[in-house]
């Protein structure tokens, strides 16, 4: 190490070599995203000239029984739409579960939470993002779609089938519902870290402050802490919107992948991940080829503008309450 | 009369008070359940169907029952070292250059939001675009390819490193002390070899920490391989040829209709968990030891 550093060379070269080698790196990554727009754009061509904009909303009637059909490969007539309604209902569905869950989380861990019970939650929460996607679908698959089918879903039928959103004869466990309820224990630990980090971001006089105007303890983290750290908040859950959406692999093996749309969450359905992992390598034609990468595409655009935002916000109110803090 | 409005009003707000925390308290536990069922299924139904054969083995015709998932691991060792090759090197260059070289810079400025963006690229994405560069255009860039291989799967996964490893080495060398650099410059050192063995050596634990974090990751990917290293159900090291992977494998046989593949999903997700859990902690312990606590 010390004749590394004392050896003689000539530095001006060296430094200017390695300066150059540093941003060569880092604009590589600049290139890579640069790729993946060039390609995804090129690639879903023939789908774009034959649908144009068409292609995220458009229906097609069934010659035989004359119901609206979306997909169909061996006549080359594609539309996008039950992909995008499935991704948006099973990611709002996963919201609509994971969002109190993980708030509720992110309290009791920063406020209520004994000390010694703080590290191990936080722990557990940070390994629930590190199991890898696929394991999560096989446990939804063989325990928790089981357990839909026997005990959430009938009750649910039963009490709440006049709303429509909940209709099935036979509920197979499979469909929307599952798809949403997997997704909302995949997304609740980066919903409530994120949450976690801002609430703790708020400064103590904050809280001491309406501790002191005789606030209880439910009213001085609702006045002081959530309403200081609420941007941030939305933030984290806007950062979870834009992994459930892009989320593939457990979504496909519970959704039960057929392109139609239903009103009822228990009906089988599709999502815009899932239609490219199931169906790229078996693609019959290249319009089906490029209107899966389409897809993809589009699929690729909304996940950086939910990114960007969700990025903005915590960034504006860690920012802003570091200052305060000083 | 008005005081008992105030009795009553304060009752109330100690009752709130009180269902708030019950609440909180319910959300937790409702958290931990799923996390503690996952865990105990991966361990029962796991560690009954893991034996020798599991790791010796590649799996049988289907139907038979026996073989293991040998290729796969083989695999995923390929595919995760081609990808190290790839995504650590540019990673810690890239980072080395938001931190040192670039700092305050519009270009540190548009690479960094670039970086963040690839971070949240879809996995199945990603698996897009990799086929659309390399596997499907015979010629173009690689003019050996245009057909599935081992080497695009490694490109995809080493892709995905690179925001991960990029983001971590650049905070870790924000928190190497100023004093340091000027102290190596001020003896004469030129600045590569400043930055190489005194800044990077400094924050050494940190970066080898994002790295880990990043490999943990790309480990359990399955998405990005499904049309780059598509599977191959015998064993093969040869980066040309398609390859099995731990994820894809699980993927296959968990919606295959034998139970013996479903026995054998749930030892490779528990193998792959084991893992990952293992990463983890080792860098949970790394940094919660000395200069780099609370920098994770």
């Amino acid at each position: 190490m010390r004749q590394f550093l004392l050896a003689r060379g000539n530095s001006a070269f060296a430094d200017r070599g390695f300066h150059w080698l540093m941003v060569l790196c880092a604009m590589s990554i600049f290139v890579i995203v640069a790729l993946i727009v060039w390609q995804l754009v090129l690639r879903s061509q023939l789908t774009w000239e034959k649908f144009g904009i068409a292609f995220f909303y458009q229906s097609f009637a069934n010659p035989e029984t004359h119901l609206p059909m979306y997909w169909d490969p061996v006549n080359a007539r594609f539309s996008a739409l039950p992909f995008i309604y499935g991704t948006l209902v099973s990611s709002f569905l996963a919201l609509l579960i994971a969002v109190p869950l993980a708030v509720g989380l992110a309290i009791f861990l920063t406020e209520m939470c004994p000390g010694f019970l703080r590290g191990p939650l936080a722990f557990f929460s940070e390994l629930l993002a590190a199991i890898p996607s696929i394991i999560y679908g096989l446990w939804a698959m063989y325990a928790l779609v089981p357990v839909l089918r026997e005990y959430v879903d009938p009750p649910l039928i039963h009490w709440l089938g006049w709303t429509g959103l909940f209709n099935d004869e036979n509920p197979t466990g499979l469909g929307y519902f599952a798809a949403g309820v997997i997704l909302s224990v995949m997304i609740l630990p980066i919903i409530s870290s994120l949450t976690r980090e801002v609430m703790s971001a708020v400064p103590n006089s904050q809280r001491e402050a309406a501790l002191a105007l005789g606030a209880t303890r439910w009213e001085m983290i609702r006045v002081g802490v959530l309403r200081n750290a609420r941007v941030g908040i939305v933030g984290g859950i806007i950062l979870g919107l834009g992994r459930a959406l892009g989320e593939t692999m457990a979504v496909t093996m519970v959704i039960g992948n057929t392109p139609e749309i239903h009103r009822s969450l228990f009906s089988n359905g599709t999502s815009m991940a899932a239609v490219i992992a199931n169906e790229f390598t078996e693609a019959v034609n290249n319009v089906h080829l490029s209107a899966l990468i389409e897809i993809g595409l589009a699929l690729f655009i909304v996940t950086i503008i939910v990114n960007a935002v969700a990025q903005l916000l915590v960034w504006a109110v860690t920012r802003g309450t570091a200052s305060q803090a000083h | 009369m008005r005081e008992d409005h105030f009795r009553f009003r304060s009752r109330m707000r100690a009752l709130t008070d009180g269902a708030v925390t019950v609440l909180a308290i319910l959300a937790t536990v409702v958290v931990v359940t799923p996390l503690v069922a996952i865990f105990a299924y991966l361990v029962i139904k796991g560690a009954r169907s893991l034996n020798l054969s599991f790791f010796t083995q590649i799996p049988k015709p289907e139907g038979e029952s026996g073989g293991g998932m040998a290729n796969a691991i083989v695999g995923s060792g390929i595919l995760l070292a081609v990808a190290s090759v790839l995504g650590i090197p540019i990673g810690i260059g890239g980072g080395i250059f938001l931190a040192e070289f670039g700092r305050g810079t519009k270009l540190a400025n548009v690479v960094r939001f670039t970086a963040d963006v690839l971070n949240g690229v879809p996995s199945i994405v990603m698996g897009l675009a990799i086929y659309a560069l390399i596997v499907f255009p015979k010629g173009t860039f690689f003019p050996f390819m245009g057909h599935f291989s081992a080497l695009s799967g490694g490109v995809a996964l080493g892709i995905m490193m690179i925001p991960t490893v990029c983001r971590t080495t650049e905070e870790m060398l924000l928190m190497v002390p100023h004093a340091v650099r000027e102290a190596a410059l001020g003896l004469g050192v030129p600045n590569w070899r400043s930055v190489l063995s005194i800044t990077v050596r400094t924050a050494s634990p940190g970066i080898i920490t994002g790295c880990m974090l990043a490999f943990a990751r790309v480990a359990g990917e399955t998405a990005p391989l499904l049309f780059t290293a598509l599977g191959n159900p015998f064993m093969s090291t040869s980066l040309n040829q398609p390859i099995e992977a731990l994820p894809l494998q699980i993927y296959v046989f968990a919606n295959g209709p034998y139970e013996d593949q479903h026995r054998l999903a749930w030892a490779g997700s528990l193998v792959l968990i084991a893992l990952i859990v293992l990463a983890v902690s080792l860098v949970r312990w790394v940094t919660s030891r000395g200069v780099l606590k609370g920098a994770s």
